[in-house]
């Protein structure tokens, strides 16, 4: 078949198995020198004890095992949970520029967490994902909606302009009941406190999630590669584009409403590391999906360890740093491709 | 002709509705009849203190900052041809916010003396954004093009917020309350003063960019037409593109980041009255001051006493407005 040989010849498998074997050694490294990176300096060999030598008397290893490595660990599954959800965005809307953030989940999510933290003070970290991705999902069905209903459907330029006005509003609501319920602080310190203050317990409910989606997300990858050449070529092989499309916003409601519900609205994630992936395996989501995964996991680790040596002893929030290096991100996107966003 | 002066003078009432409906609302109470006596003179000491030093400065600034966004949005979406575009869009707002934010963190003793000189900064931030996102948008051969124009804006936004959450975190509690205040967009600077330092700008360039109304008509078509009927396009865009910097730069250095004001009012004036901007310009101005007004007067009134920030209101209602907006544009 055409198509298939296409991806064939435009696909590195050799890259792939680089990216991911540098890349999962590099995590290694990373969450070891991440754990010894803080607040308190701890030295690689105590690392090393505390994991797999615990000692409860010891401080360090109490705070390693407490504090440092959920943390890290979290870094490693939010960082995939958005590299993918953008990866499966990008291919499903062929839309280079969609992204949790831009496409309003965040700030979906983020309103639903509002919600429950002021009408529902007590409710568990479990219901909190749920309501999570409801808001992800609200927010992503107007901005579809909105997109879809207009003259000349889904473009680009429309879906980040819906996506820019629904955050808008969201963001607006939430502090709204913020504000009302005098919440600005805990949000706040929600919305930017990353994943400083991710605990183990979080880490128990999120990640069955998180890993389940991860796993859907390798299965669906063969139909995303083919939705990727155009809604028309997908037909014409025989693929049932409606049922592959809701399994792939399902998937990505589960990892952007997941991690946004563990560490807050963090952009630009998803739009980067895709087109890094892609860039460095070719155009097969078969590949493209787990290199994203392996590659976001990373950023997000350093991102973290950086947002933490910046400005001793406090931390920048890692969102703000993910802006800062998205944004010129997105306008070389924008401008690469030019004839789509003229 | 009839029907736009019909339309111009029910927007005028329409405002001085919104302005009686606004100041008898508040923490404390006042009927119409206890307003119109203390207008008059006669009211008690209390009356007078509420209605002369806290509603009427704060109704003007609303009133002079919503008519700034609008008027500034209108020029925008002439000029880069866009019916989306909007001073918030495209970094103004954000770039004189950061400019207030860096001013507070390197000057933190003074948020009392920067009355006339909040503006000016405001002015600088906003200019250099703007600058910024339509040198990215602008290509020798082809132009501005109105795609990339809200595009760059949208992700010039972002990194813009991005740094002014950096400065103000790192700004003390006192001026992050205030920052994070002025940020969701509260008219905070609800004294004389503030008054005095903005009116100025809005009114001079309000005559200016009326003054220029018919460049405007002329700028709304495509290049090669506005040539075509005299009028040096490259020359006027980047004088009007100034003013509509200037007018919304003022009016966030004081009533914050509120947007989308920029964005509905020009596009309901249209709709009103046409595309002519001998009246596209005041109705633009007298639908932005009665939106924003009326904003920070349902913000005040629905969850006494906390208060709600005009800013929320008019995204809540603005967005929606933006939504269905693009839903109808062909592109």
């Amino acid at each position: 078949m055409e198509i298939e040989k296409h991806i064939k010849r435009s696909s590195r498998s050799w890259a792939a198995i680089l990216v991911l074997v540098v890349g999962l050694s590099a995590i290694l490294f990373s969450i070891a020198l991440s754990i010894s990176v803080g607040a308190a300096d701890i030295r690689l060999t105590t690392v090393w004890d505390a994991v797999f030598h615990y000692d409860s008397r010891q401080t360090a290893h109490a705070i390693i095992r407490d504090l440092r490595l959920p943390r890290s660990l979290a870094d490693v599954l939010v960082g995939a949970s958005f590299a993918v959800a953008g990866a499966i965005m990008q291919g499903m809307t062929r839309n280079p520029l969609a992204d949790a953030g831009l496409l309003g989940l965040n700030a979906g999510s983020t309103l639903m967490v509002a919600i429950c933290f002021a009408f529902f003070p007590g409710l568990s970290y479990q219901s909190l994902i749920i309501w999570s991705f409801f808001g992800a999902a609200a927010a992503a069905g107007m901005v579809y909606g909105v997109s879809a209903l207009s003259r000349g459907g889904v473009t680009p330029i429309r879906l980040v302009l819906a996506g820019a006005a629904v955050s808008a509003l969201f963001t607006s609501l939430s502090e709204g009941i913020a504000i009302h319920f005098q919440l600005s602080q805990e949000l706040a310190f929600w919305y930017a406190g990353g994943v400083a203050g991710v605990k183990w317990s979080q880490l128990k409910l999120l990640a069955p999630w998180i890993v389940a989606a991860l796993v859907a997300a390798l299965l669906l990858s063969r139909s995303i590669t083919i939705l990727s050449f155009g809604e028309e070529v997908a037909t014409g092989l025989g693929q049932k584009t409606k049922i592959v499309k809701l399994m792939g916003a399902m998937i990505v409601l589960v990892l952007a409403g997941g991690a946004v519900s563990a560490v807050g609205p963090i952009g630009f994630v998803g739009l980067i590391v895709p087109h890094l992936a892609r860039f460095f395996v070719g155009v097969d989501y078969r590949l493209v999906i787990p290199c994203s995964a392996v590659l976001g996991s990373l950023l997000m680790l350093w991102a973290d360890i950086g947002a933490r040596m910046i400005h001793p002893p406090y931390e920048t929030p890692i969102g703000v740093l993910f802006a800062l290096i998205g944004v010129p991100f997105f306008l070389y996107v924008s401008r690469k491709r030019k004839g789509e966003f003229a | 002709m009839k029907r736009r002066a019909i339309v111009i003078t029910a927007l005028f009432f329409l405002l001085l509705l919104v302005v009686i409906i606004s100041l008898n609302t508040g923490a404390s109470k006042m009927s119409p009849l206890e307003v119109a006596k203390t207008l008059a003179g006669m009211g008690t000491a209390k009356q007078e203190l509420i209605l002369f030093e806290f509603r009427l400065p704060r109704m003007l600034i609303a009133i002079l900052a919503g008519a700034g966004l609008a008027l500034s949005g209108c020029i925008i979406q002439t000029i880069s041809r866009n019916p989306l575009a909007d001073p918030g869009l495209l970094g103004i707002s954000t770039g004189a916010g950061v400019m207030v934010v860096l001013y507070l963190s390197l000057f933190p003793t003074g948020t009392d003396a920067p009355a006339l000189f909040l503006p000016f900064l405001a002015f600088i931030g906003g200019a250099l954004a703007a600058a910024l996102v339509f040198g990215l948008s602008y290509e020798k051969q082809e132009g501005l093009l109105p795609g990339r124009l809200v595009l760059t804006g949208v992700a010039v936004a972002a990194g813009l917020s991005a740094l002014m959450t950096v400065l103000s975190l790192r700004l003390s509690r006192e001026l992050y309350q205030f920052a994070a205040v002025w940020l969701t967009g509260s008219i905070w600077g609800a004294a004389w003063e503030y008054v005095w330092a903005l009116l100025p700008w809005i009114l001079v360039l309000f005559a200016f960019v009326y003054y220029k109304a018919r460049v405007l008509d002329a700028l709304s078509f495509d290049e090669a037409t506005a040539t075509g009927l005299g009028v040096s396009v490259a020359k006027e865009q980047i004088q009007l593109l100034a003013a509509a910097v200037a007018l919304a730069a003022a009016s966030v250095s004081i009533s914050g980041g509120i947007g989308f004001i920029g964005l509905i009012a020009p596009h309901l004036a249209r709709r009103l009255i046409g595309v002519h901007h001998v009246y596209v310009l005041p109705a633009s101005a007298l639908l932005g001051a009665c939106l924003l007004l009326g904003a920070d007067t349902v913000g005040r009134a629905i969850l006494q006493p906390s208060e709600i920030h005009a800013g929320i209101v008019v995204a809540i209602i603005g967005a929606p407005y933006f939504l269905y907006v693009l839903a109808r544009s062909a592109r």
